[in-house]
């Protein structure tokens, strides 16, 4: 089938991205998918999974104390340590099949409390702030073969975040209520931008993600009205129609933000219980959208960093630094909490108020890059995470 | 034309009206010094806006009924009183977003207006926590407005004191632990933590003053807290102490203060009440840290992402030796001729993109959702960065390539409101002068259509940057 993307790439640029569509052995060797979902303003862990077999936990917690499984409303129990948030009922369900794991007292090497360098570290994959200026997910897909043409990796926005801008070329999609310009016009500007390889590029990537939606029934309708769960649910759903599209790309990007909780977080209900219940419908959206390839698929849900163990003086929670990340999907090997657990106890504290870092961020990423992306070792330890041959993989997470 | 009027209308302004460069072709930059002092009166659209006070007063009614309901029926509120007040608050959000865009688009001062714009998202409240979507367009008037051109201690006063900046950062109920109200609690109710919360304080130094490297500490943040605690809103609860003072305005509550001295940067401030808290940004608006991190980001905003580093250091020093007064620190920027030198260093963001587009159209659609709609679909939904670090200003944030499509569509869709009525490239020359390269003018003049060559017009690199 010969697609708009096709001749408009013929057409005008062709040579711009130096590829042939269609040779993208990567696709054709793994059909792995990796979805990676970003909860910005830093989600807290200890309502996500809540250790509630701590001795310490009700007594630092006090009023966000989440009540204990088999209570009303109580957490649903992992182990004897950690039950999960009530509103993340679908996660739950994942967990129970073995396709749900949760990684507690995680962290990125940042140890301060900017949200923004906090963000960046997490994204650029650096040992510390300020020193790359690319995303490591870019850096991952190099040698999938995302230099052969088409684009292995699309962000669900308008914008690129950070952890996949970089050399390799990517997309990024988001719903329009606008009308399409007409090809003669998208033509013309092809050969405008042609002397401005910004220009250039950015409309190539454009005109990818454009031909792959077109090409899917439904996308063309989709919208980003409503509110923030409505939207995330949209983007969910869009990932899901990329990701399985026959040329589409196999690594996606999902941003949800409202994560800051200072004030009246909430505890099974409130603020932070209802972002947690859409997030949990969103990746229910993700899973069904996905089908069959769900079984493929490993998504990862991470923040940049956790919030304080003790509640503040508004009922909330500042900045603090480990936090809970979670995987899912069929290619996980679920059904596990995985820590080492630092304990609640306050000479346990990280500077005397935060969950102390116990696993590095990179060790989960790395593992899912090498294990379920097939990415080689020596590649993560010095291109995606530069300075991190002391954050080994995680072993066991990914299903062999 | 000269390379110099393009660079004034459309690097320092918003972005040429059709007839600008010809007007101020003969000194451009006297142009941009004249306007510093802003218009000496604001257009009705502006000044008619009800007051930030008003406005939470207002939907604070609804508020309460949703309250009221929940408490008396114990189940949720009547979906017509959410409904209520979403749409009262949807109705601020889109009466002060259009007075924002109609003015921004009218104005002969558009340099002030694009400094206005500047440290409304330098100090950013996002509208995506009630009920900022009510006031932050309020909030940009009254705090920032008067003050851009001033002193920036008064600015960063005025804008850490405003209601909204309280409520978006949390501090309207941060309670000193060894306060009156905050030992009686503590001593009453042990396990509920009546406390801090240092949400506000935290993001006054690294996003509004030193940056996130200026050399404060934990400590620093935790002890600032608690020197601004009591900064609060009159009305902040319906019965009870929260609720003294008038509904909406700044309130200093001494029963929730830390008392004592307290010492912040290695500097140890004896003042009793709010004056402690107007020290310490006082102290702040005149650190090295605040003076490099302000002119870093005005030259980024101004000159290029990565600006020349003599060029941040010129701002800074100007900035310090003139005791944080800004104007000094525009004169140097406009007398410095690297700004002027590369014509586009900048990658517009969508809001610039769709103000420069209407004001060389030379109109604003009536329609009041036009505008909110077309940035929201460009990722910059009016007064909505989503965090209080404000915008990006970079073309790696903005380069998203579905951000270039909608960028796009849109001028398509434009292009075919405006019709056969303006003449593309009449226009490129009016609007991009100098700037306008021969590889687009010659693209723009081989359209089709009228409509086509409008779209390459308004997607050409040119008109793109700036």
């Amino acid at each position: 089938m010969i697609s708009r993307r096709d001749i408009l790439r013929f057409a005008g640029v062709a040579a711009m991205a130096g590829g042939i569509p269609g040779l993208t052995f990567a696709r054709t060797e793994s059909d792995a998918r990796f979805v990676l979902v970003i909860l910005r303003g830093a989600a807290d862990g200890l309502a996500i999974a809540a250790p509630y077999g701590d001795g310490n936990y009700r007594k630092i917690r006090g009023e966000l104390a989440l009540p204990v499984p088999g209570e009303s409303g109580g957490l649903k129990k992992l182990d004897g340590l950690f039950g999960l948030h009530p509103s993340l009922s679908n996660v739950y369900e994942q967990y129970r099949e073995d396709q749900a794991l949760i990684v507690h007292a995680v962290a990125s090497p940042y140890r301060e409390r900017s949200h923004f360098d906090g963000q960046d570290v997490l994204e650029n994959g650096a040992a510390q702030v300020g020193s790359l200026r690319d995303g490591w997910l870019n850096r991952a897909i190099e040698p999938l073969g995302g230099a052969l043409g088409d684009e292995l990796a699309i962000a669900m926005a308008q914008n690129t975040p950070l952890v996949l801008r970089g050399d390799n070329s990517v997309t990024s999609w988001a719903p329009s209520q606008l009308p399409d310009a007409e090809e003669s016009t998208l033509r013309r500007l092809q050969d405008l931008y042609a002397s401005d390889e910004f220009f250039a590029t950015r409309l190539t990537q454009a005109l990818d993600a454009q031909a792959i939606a077109d090409g899917e029934a439904g996308m063309a309708q989709m919208r980003s009205r409503g509110n923030d769960a409505e939207q995330l649910r949209t983007m969910m759903q869009a990932a899901a129609r990329f990701l399985t599209a026959e040329d589409g790309p196999r690594i996606a990007v999902v941003e949800a933000s409202g994560w800051d909780t200072h004030a009246n977080q909430g505890t099974t209900t409130g603020s932070l219980a209802n972002r947690l219940e859409s997030l949990d419908n969103g990746l229910l959206t993700l899973q069904s959208g996905l089908g069959n390839a769900w079984s493929k698929t490993i998504v990862a849900v991470v923040t940049e960093f956790g919030r304080t163990v003790a509640v503040n003086g508004t009922r909330g929670t500042d900045h603090g630094t480990a936090s809970a990340a979670m995987l899912l999907g069929g290619a996980v090997a679920g059904g596990r909490v995985v820590t080492d657990w630092p304990g609640l106890r306050s000479a346990d504290l990280y500077q005397g108020r935060d969950l102390k870092p116990t696993t590095d961020i990179r060790s989960v990423f790395k593992a899912v890059l090498a294990e379920h992306l097939g990415l080689p070792e020596t590649h993560l330890d010095n291109v995606v995470f530069p300075d991190s041959k002391s954050a080994e993989p995680l072993r066991d997470i990914v299903r062999s | 034309m000269k390379y110099d009027s393009a660079i004034a209308a459309n690097r320092f302004g918003l972005g040429a009206k059709p007839g600008e460069l010809k007007k101020i072709d003969s000194n451009p930059r006297a142009w941009l010094l004249d306007q510093l002092q802003g218009p000496s009166r604001l257009p009705g659209e502006l000044s008619d806006l009800p007051g930030t006070a008003e406005v939470l007063v207002d939907i604070q009614d609804l508020r309460r009924e949703q309250r009221e309901m929940r408490a008396a029926a114990t189940d949720q509120p009547a979906p017509d009183i959410v409904q209520k007040y979403g749409q009262k608050v949807r109705g601020h959000y889109l009466e002060q977003t259009n007075a924002r865009y109609q003015y921004a688009v009218a104005t002969d001062f558009p340099f002030h207006e694009r400094l206005v714009h500047f440290w409304s998202n330098h100090f950013a409240v996002s509208a995506d926590k009630q009920p900022m979507p009510a006031v932050a367009g309020l909030y940009e008037n009254e705090a920032v407005r008067p003050n851009v051109t001033g002193n920036f201690a008064d600015l960063l006063i005025a804008c850490e004191q405003h209601p909204a900046m309280i409520t978006y950062l949390d501090n309207q109920r941060s309670i000193g632990p060894e306060s009156m109200l905050g030992r009686r609690a503590n001593r009453v109710q042990r396990e509920r933590n009546i406390g801090l919360n240092e949400n506000l304080a935290r993001e006054i130094l690294e996003l509004h003053t030193l940056g996130v490297d200026g050399g404060y500490s934990q400590q620093d943040v935790t002890t600032f807290a608690k020197v601004i605690t009591g900064w609060s809103i009159g009305g902040a609860s319906d019965t009870g102490r929260f609720a003294e003072g008038t509904p909406g305005e700044f309130e200093y509550r001494d029963m929730i203060h830390e008392p004592g001295d307290h010492t912040v940067l290695g500097t140890r401030y004896s003042q009793r009440g709010v004056a402690q808290g107007e020290a310490v940004l006082r102290d702040l608006a005149l650190h090295p840290s605040t003076a490099r991190f302000l002119a870093s980001k005005l030259a980024t905003h101004f000159v290029a992402d990565e600006p020349p580093a003599d060029l941040v250091d010129e701002l800074a020093a100007t900035y310090l030796e003139g005791g944080a007064e800004l104007a000094p620190v525009y004169e140097a920027l406009i007398a410095a001729d690297t700004a002027w030198t590369e014509p586009h260093s900048k990658y517009k963001s969508p809001h610039d993109f769709v103000v420069s587009t209407l004001r060389a159209f030379d109109h604003v659609p009536n329609n009041t959702r036009f505008i909110v709609g077309a940035l929201d679909l460009m990722g910059q939904a009016p007064f909505r960065p989503g965090s209080p670090a404000g915008w990006p200003d970079s073309a790696e944030h903005w380069g998203g390539a579905d951000a270039l499509y909608k960028r796009i569509e849109w001028s398509n869709t434009v292009s075919r409101l405006v019709g056969t009525r303006i003449k593309p490239v009449e226009l490129g020359d009016d609007v991009l002068g100098a700037t306008f390269s021969t590889e687009s003018r010659k693209a723009v003049s081989r359209a089709e259509t009228n409509v086509q060559g409008m779209t390459l017009l308004l997607a050409s690199p040119d008109f793109q940057r700036r």
